[in-house]
Formats: structure tokens, sequence, C-alpha cells
């Protein structure tokens, strides 16, 4: 696990563990360290326990065990709403009962701050998710859009060090998420606060965090900036979970410092590099990226092993081109091509060779 | 921020109903056209035409049954409440009199107005009214069901002083048989001869012989609603039905006022026009000094004022009295400290509904905030036990509190047992307000805590947490979030639990003993024991209107759509 322990860590996850029947483990052994200012992305199927870190770490569950350290001070035992934790929550929470205004003034007026600062912070909260006009509307008379960027707002209102958002833009169509994803990114990196973004669209993840940590089985398969995480993925769930992948599985028949032989179930021998294998005679998966596919020879090394594939179907898809082959007895192989002069357009029945470089095809966990 | 059009309210642009919408406010080109070129609206109204009336079609049942069974009685009922009719459809030759009588000059009615009360007493003891007018006017003065009750045995007696002297003057007067053939037309007489009593037909209808009529209008008009009465409400043969003795003083009226009986001829003519001579020897008859010698409230100023007040069809006398007030010759004026009850009474039904329903918001609050954050197999189980007290019968449940609440009940055994109360000062927990009140409010609750269950269901709990994540307390976070949610529920719970609680009667009347009934108690009273149904109608209306008022203050206040039962 890939664990960055420095002492300056803004949020600390120590051994924490949390079991609801006391039976089974949500978190298993989750241990994090996240510096100051850092965007950090809870990803994970539902169930993976990603959602149960945040509310943990908002207060609203406890940990069986561990402990969860904001700031160097435990905070096990420190109720919520004394925690100064922004929240962000998917179905936005906006208090129907009150306007806008209304809503962002709440925590400024929980903690007893005067009447002029407090309209000064609204305004100022409003304009930075540039809602201005909107303060004397209520929730129900603005689009779901709008509203989360109120709730952005209001949990920004009091300037917390530490923002916590689940799944804010679960329930909003693709291109608001797209605005939003990148206004909230924006915002985060312009006020130099600390955020833990929960969602489990692995684009978003992608795109807006400096770090991922990938969630599977109460614990954190991976935690990695997203060009890392995409590109080499530790085991074959981070693989399988983020992006497109094509998984062919064998057996290692022989490693060399950073290469490997892998035999597949069908008999055909790849090069891959080992990363999550010890020895020859393991059981691998090997992961292997559809745009790192080369089926032009003249690109490949001429002593680079290849498949032989039968191309089963060809999309159009504008700026690339999605073929699915049927590669070593599976039929979902699938290679992604730049929509580019010079690139042959494959046909459903075609005969080719592909191949990769070793370093793009991973020997991972099987 | 790079983005700023996403900031702006949703305007889309093509065919969305709110653009279809839109345009048609904008057009100013004339009428939207359907595609076979009639105005858009005429289209669209001949479609829901059909929708209209089979939702129409299918409600009508339920329509006609409720406004018949319902509405109907209801309406009829508190019609009640300003009839009063019976005063001047039993006396109305009094009534008439009445008019000109001026009730503040001391001066008992004139004699002539005795004699239309004789005439209106004697007509309605035959048809047994007086008892009924007499426990009418009852309500509004005590003792004129024993005057009526008197005067209509007494009437008898002064008729008989007229039939009594005709009679002895000539045995003719006595029978049927000669009366008919004098005062019946000979047509009817015909058909009163080809009629079989025993046939069961129809017997033919009195009709006055037209010369009989002109000369002795009096006698003529009394016969005829005599022969009415016979014929068709005693369904006796007027031909063997000797005359009421009221016929007879209204002959002498007619002969004594010098009826011409000489133009009249046929049958009895000779027998008329030897009565015409005589009359003037006739002893005569002073009804004013009759009616007193009745009974000597017949010549008491009060009595003819309550009539004389009570003469118009309609009367607000039930609504003043409703009110503790009362019709007195000078308007409407408040009853004696003494006799004052109903507005006492519908203060504290008011108050006491006002305490059950605020302590049903107390004790059902908490439970439906439990129900509703319960999963849902464990509230799904307590709701039956919510739930429970419906299946019951209510007598049972009030029943049970008797037992309970008795000062040799569960309850204060508990606590002398527990040394709470000393043994020779047990609580008195019922027949009184306090018994009122906590049956009241368990029989209640259920309609408490459903309504505030299905609101508190809808509010989502992430609204706390963001609360508490916005740095508010508990108790913060509950008032200021929560509660504010709730109180459409509140609302829904307080106005169903206290307009049943406005209008109960059985619980009050089993557990309240007398301080702790309510309006209701009263107005079934009134339906069922004083029969004084005029002034239950009243007490109703009063109650309904009250009720109407309340609810409209509540929507000008909260607001109804703020109302929800569920969902």
């Amino acid at each position: 696990m890939a664990t960055n322990s420095t002492a300056d860590a803004f949020v600390e996850f120590e051994r924490v563990q949390k079991s609801y029947d006391g039976e089974n483990l949500v978190v298993k052994d989750l241990n994090l360290f996240m510096p100051k200012g850092e965007f950090l992305t809870m990803l994970g199927p539902s169930g993976s326990g990603k959602t149960t870190c945040l509310m943990m770490l908002a207060g609203f569950e406890t940990a069986t065990h561990g402990d969860i350290r904001l700031d160097g001070q435990s905070i096990n035992n420190i109720p919520p709403h004394k925690r100064g934790i922004g929240m962000v929550f998917q179905n936005y929470a906006l208090f129907p009962h009150m306007t806008v205004a209304e809503n962002l003034s709440f925590p400024l007026e929980v903690r007893k701050m005067g009447k002029s600062d407090r309209e000064a912070k609204v305004k100022r909260a409003l304009d930075m998710v540039q809602m201005g006009a909107f303060g004397g509307r209520r929730p129900s008379q603005m689009s779901g859009g709008q509203q989360q960027r109120v709730a952005l707002a209001r949990a920004l209102v009091f300037e917390p060090e530490l923002v916590l958002m689940d799944e804010p833009l679960g329930a909003l169509d693709k291109q608001l998420r797209e605005t939003l994803q990148f206004e909230i990114t924006n915002l985060a990196h312009e006020l130099g606060i600390t955020v833990v973004y929960v969602t489990h669209d692995q684009t978003e993840a992608l795109t807006m965090s400096d770090r991922v940590a990938v969630f599977d089985d109460g614990r954190i398969q991976q935690l990695a900036p997203p060009d890392k995480l995409y590109e080499e993925p530790e085991n074959s769930f981070v693989a399988q979970f983020i992006g497109e992948n094509n998984t062919l599985e064998g057996v290692v028949k022989e490693i060399k410092g950073d290469s490997c032989l892998v035999e597949l179930d069908g008999g055909e021998v790849i090069d891959a590099k080992p990363v999550n294998v010890q020895k020859a005679g393991d059981r691998t998966r090997v992961s292997i990226r559809p745009e790192r596919v080369e089926y032009n020879k003249n690109r490949l090394s001429p002593d680079a092993h290849t498949l032989k594939a039968e191309v089963l179907e060809f999309i159009y898809m504008g700026d690339i081109f999605r073929t699915r082959l049927k590669v070593a007895g599976t039929s979902e192989f699938v290679i992604k091509t730049r929509n580019a002069p010079d690139v042959e357009r494959l046909v459903p029945g075609q005969q080719i060779e592909i191949g990769w470089l070793p370093d793009d095809c991973r020997a991972l966990d099987a | 921020m790079s983005d700023n059009t996403a900031t702006g309210p949703d305007q889309f642009t093509g065919a969305t109903p709110d653009n279809a919408l839109r345009a048609a406010d904008n057009a100013d080109h004339g009428p939207m056209l359907a595609a076979d070129g009639t105005p858009l609206k005429k289209s669209l109204n001949r479609a829901l035409r059909r929708q209209k009336l089979r939702a129409l079609m299918l409600i009508a049942p339920l329509l006609v049954f409720i406004l018949v069974a319902f509405i109907a009685p209801i309406a009829d009922m508190l019609f009640r409440s300003v009839e009063n009719q019976i005063v001047a459809d039993t006396l109305p030759r009094t009534t008439d009199g009445l008019a000109a009588w001026d009730s503040t000059s001391g001066e008992i009615p004139p004699p002539e107005l005795f004699e239309g009360l004789y005439k209106d007493i004697f007509i309605a003891s035959e048809r047994k009214l007086h008892t009924r007018l007499g426990s009418r006017l009852n309500y509004e003065l005590t003792g004129v069901s024993s005057l009526f009750r008197k005067s209509g045995r007494g009437v008898e007696d002064i008729g008989e002083v007229y039939q009594d002297q005709f009679e002895d003057f000539n045995e003719f007067w006595k029978d049927a048989e000669n009366w008919n053939p004098l005062m019946g037309s000979a047509e009817w007489l015909e058909d009163m001869a080809g009629w079989d009593e025993k046939s069961g037909d129809r017997q033919p209808a009195f009709e006055i012989r037209d010369e009989v009529a002109s000369v002795l209008p009096e006698t003529a008009a009394m016969y005829e609603t005599f022969a009415e009465f016979v014929q068709f409400e005693d369904e006796d043969n007027l031909l063997k039905e000797d005359p009421w003795a009221i016929v007879y003083s209204a002959l002498y009226a007619d002969l004594s006022a010098g009826a011409d009986v000489a133009s009249l001829s046929g049958p009895g003519s000779a027998e008329l026009q030897e009565a015409a001579v005589a009359v003037a020897d006739f002893e005569t008859v002073d009804y004013s000094a009759a009616f007193e010698e009745i009974d000597k409230d017949w010549h008491s100023i009060e009595v003819w004022q309550t009539i004389q007040t009570y003469s118009p069809a309609y009367t607000s006398g039930y609504f003043l009295n409703a009110v503790d007030m009362k019709k007195g010759p000078d308007g409407p004026e408040m009853r004696p400290e003494n006799e004052r009850l109903y507005i006492k009474l519908f203060i504290r039904t008011m108050i006491m509904s006002l305490v059950i329903t605020g302590s049903c918001i107390l004790l059902g609050y908490p439970v439906a905030w439990i129900l509703a954050n319960l999963p849902a197999r464990t509230a799904n189980l307590l709701m039956i036990l919510v739930l429970l007290p419906f299946w019951t019968s209510l007598l049972v449940r009030t029943s049970a509190w008797k037992v309970m609440l008795q000062q040799q009940g569960v309850i204060n055994d508990t606590l002398v047992w527990l040394g709470v109360v000393a043994d020779d000062s047990r609580l008195a927990l019922i027949n009184n307000q306090t018994g009122t009140i906590i049956a009241m409010t368990h029989i209640l609750l259920p309609f408490m805590i459903l309504p505030l269950y299905s609101v508190m269901k809808t509010i989502p709990p992430t609204y706390l947490r963001a609360a508490k994540s916005l740095g508010a307390t508990d108790w913060t976070a509950f008032w200021r979030v929560y509660f504010p949610q709730s109180v459409p529920g509140i609302g829904a719970g307080s106005i169903l639990v206290f307009i049943l609680a406005i209008g109960y009667y059985i619980t009050p009347e089993l557990v309240g003993g007398t301080t702790g009934t309510f309006i209701s108690n009263r107005i079934a009273y009134h339906i069922s024991s004083s029969l004084n149904w005029g002034l239950a109608a009243a007490l109703g209306a009063i109650l309904l209107a009250v009720v109407l008022g309340l609810y409209w203050a509540y929507d000008k206040i909260v607001g109804i759509d703020n109302v929800k039962l569920g969902g």
C-alpha cells in the first residue's frame, strides 16, 4: 500500500477499522496521510468503504479501531459540529425552509458572528460560485446545478480548512458535471483548502484529483496521482476499475529483471512487465490498455512477441476507432486507435497481428 | 468560472412545453389554430371534455350519496336553528292579531284577539298540535307548556256554551245528517250517496254550498276545516260525524252579525231562519274572561310578549339562546347571570381541545421521530402498536380509562402504594376536566402521530448531518433545521386532533362528569332529551362556524398548503 507518511500530514487515518454489525469489517486497516492543500479522491465501487471513511472523518460514524487525526489532533472523540469540517452532500442538503442567503448564513450564525460580517461573507461566498443574484431564492426554485453551487458555497463560507464532498455531482447531467468539476478544482486550489472527494466516477476522479485512493473491499488498493494510477496500476482490480483495460490470463514463465515472459492459457507467449508477480510459475493477469496495443508491424520492435487476432467489430467513434478483437481465446479484447489519415481502418473478419511494448503490458496478480 | 451561462435559470431553445406556452402568450396574430383550422383552445377543450365527463361519472355515485345522505340532512338540521313556522302555523289568527298589538303598552291584547286564540287553540287541540307549540314556547318562557295543555281542554268548554244553546233550541242542530245537507253542495251530497264506505275508495272531498258560504262565511270556513280534518286526517265518514263545538260558535257569530239567512233556501233553511231570530236571546261568551278562567296566565303580558316575539316564521331566538342571550321587548339582551351556560361551555370546549392538541403534540412528536428514524422493520412493528387503538372499540378504551382513573382505580392505587399520595387524598382523575383530557389525549394520539410520522419520513437525515457539519449543536440542528421542516406535520396533526376534539362526544360523556363535558354533550342532550332541536341546531351551527373560522385563520396564518398528511 502506498502510504506517504510525513510529519506534517494534515489528515491522518492510522490503522482505522470500522464494523457496523460486529461480524464484518467495512473498513479494514486503513492508513492514509494527506498533506495540507491536497485534493484527494476516494474512488471505488459502492460498498467499498469509501463513504464510511468520509463519514468517520466528518464525525457521523465512529471508528471501531484506530486513530483519525486532523492537524495532529486526534478527533475520534470530537463531535461533528466541533470539527470545523465543511461538507457537501450528494443531494445538496440545502435547508428547504431557508433562502439561499439564510442557508449560507446558518454556519456563521451558529458561530455567533455579527450580522454585518455574516452578510459580507455570504455575499463573498455566493459571488465565488457565481450565485450572487440568487440570495433570496429558495432551494426548490433552483436547478440541480445551481443548488450544488450553493451547497458548495455553504460548505466554504465558514472557511474550513478541510472540505469533504460526498459524490456531489452524482445527480447532475454530464455537461453540468464537467463544468462543476472544473470549478470545484479551481476553487479548491485558489482557496488552498484540503479536499476529500468521494465518487464512483473514475473520470471525475482522474480529472479533479491530486491523488486518488482506489477503494475495494474495505482497503485502499492503490493511492497514487491520476496518471500513475492509470498507467501503472498495481493490481488487477485497479487496472480493471480505472479506464478501459484488456486482460489476458496466464502463467509467468520467466522473470528477467524488468521484464518477464508470460505463457497465456492458450499457449501463446508474450512479453510483460512484472509488477505484482514474484516468481516463475505464478498465475497472472496481464493488463494492456487498448490504446497501447499496436497492429502496425513497423512500429513494433522486431523481436517483440505478437499475437494473432481476428477483427470482430469496428466502431467509428469520431476521434477514435474502437475495434473488438478475438485474441488468445477472448473475444472481448479491445483496441483503440486515433483517427488519423495514416491509420488503417480494420474490417471485421480481417486477420491481424498485434503487439505492444513490454512496459505497457503489466503482469499483475491473478 | 469559465462557463457563465450555466448560472442563469435554465433556458432551453426548441420545442419544450414552456416555450410553447411562451409562444402562445406572445402570439399577437390571432388565436393558435389546430391542424383542422379550429382554434386550438376549442379543440383542446373538446379533447379534454371526454376526460372530464368520465371523471365526473366516476365520482358521481359518491357525490350523489354524499349529497343525499350527508349534505342534505345536515342542511336540514341546520335549517331548524332558524325555523319557527310552528307558531304562525298553529296560531294563524292570533299571530295576525298580535301584529297590531303594542307589547309595551302594558295592556293585554283586546278581547277580539281572544276569539281568534279560541279558534286557533280549538283547531290545534283537535289536531293535537297545541302541546307541541306549548313545548316550543316553553323553551322561551317556562310554564307555557302547561298553559297550552290546560287550554286545549278548556276551549272545549267554551264552545259548548253555544253548542248547548243551539241544541236546546232545536234538536235539528244536533245531528250530522242535518248539518251536511245544509252546508254541503248538491254534487258533493250526490257523490257521498254513491260512495261505499267499505269499498276502500277515497271519500269524496267536502264541497261547501256556495250560497251558504256567502251568507254564513265564518260557519262555512269552520265547517270546511272540520270536514277536511274528519275526512282526511281522522279518515272518518263525514256524514256520521257531529260538528265541532266551534262550528256552533261560528254559526252564532254569523247569525248575531245579521246574516241574510232569508236569502237562503234548500234543506235546513227554515231551521236556520228560526235560529237567526233566537240567537238574540242566547247567552254570549266573553272569550277574554273565559281564557282567564282557564288560566290566569292568559292575562299575563309576558305570555303575549313571548307569543308575539316568536310569531315570525324565522327566528334568531335559538341562536341568541345558544350564546346566552334572549329576545326581549327591546331587542336581544343577555340572560341573567345564573342562566348563562353556553358561552362558558364553548370556551371550555375550545380550551380543553387546545390542551388536548398540545399534549398530543408533546407526546406524539418523539414517538413519530423514533418511528421515522428506525429501520423499516422495527418501525412497522411499532406502527402497529400505534394503530392498535384504532382496532379497539372507542367505548372499550374509554371504559378502560374509567377503571384506570377512578379514586380506587389502578393509577391511584399505584400512587398510594408508592407513597406519592396519601390514602385519604387520592387524586380526582375522573369525572372532571383532567379525566377528559387524559382519555381524549390517548384516543386522539394516533391522529397526531400518523401525519407527523409521514412528514418526518420525508425529511432526509442528511439535513441534520449537514447542519452538524456546518457547526450546529444537536439541539440547534434539530430546532433550526429539523423542526421547521416537521411543522407541516404538526399543523396537519393539530388540525385533525383539534377538530376531532372540539366535536367529541362519547369520551367526555363517560369520563367528563359535569365539569369535563363539551358543547357536543349539550347538543346531544337537546337532541335526545330536551328535544329542543332548534337550539341543538343553533349550537351545532355555531360549532361548525367556529371550526371553519379557525380553519380559515389557520390558512391565513400558517397556510393550508403547508399542511402535509404524507408524501
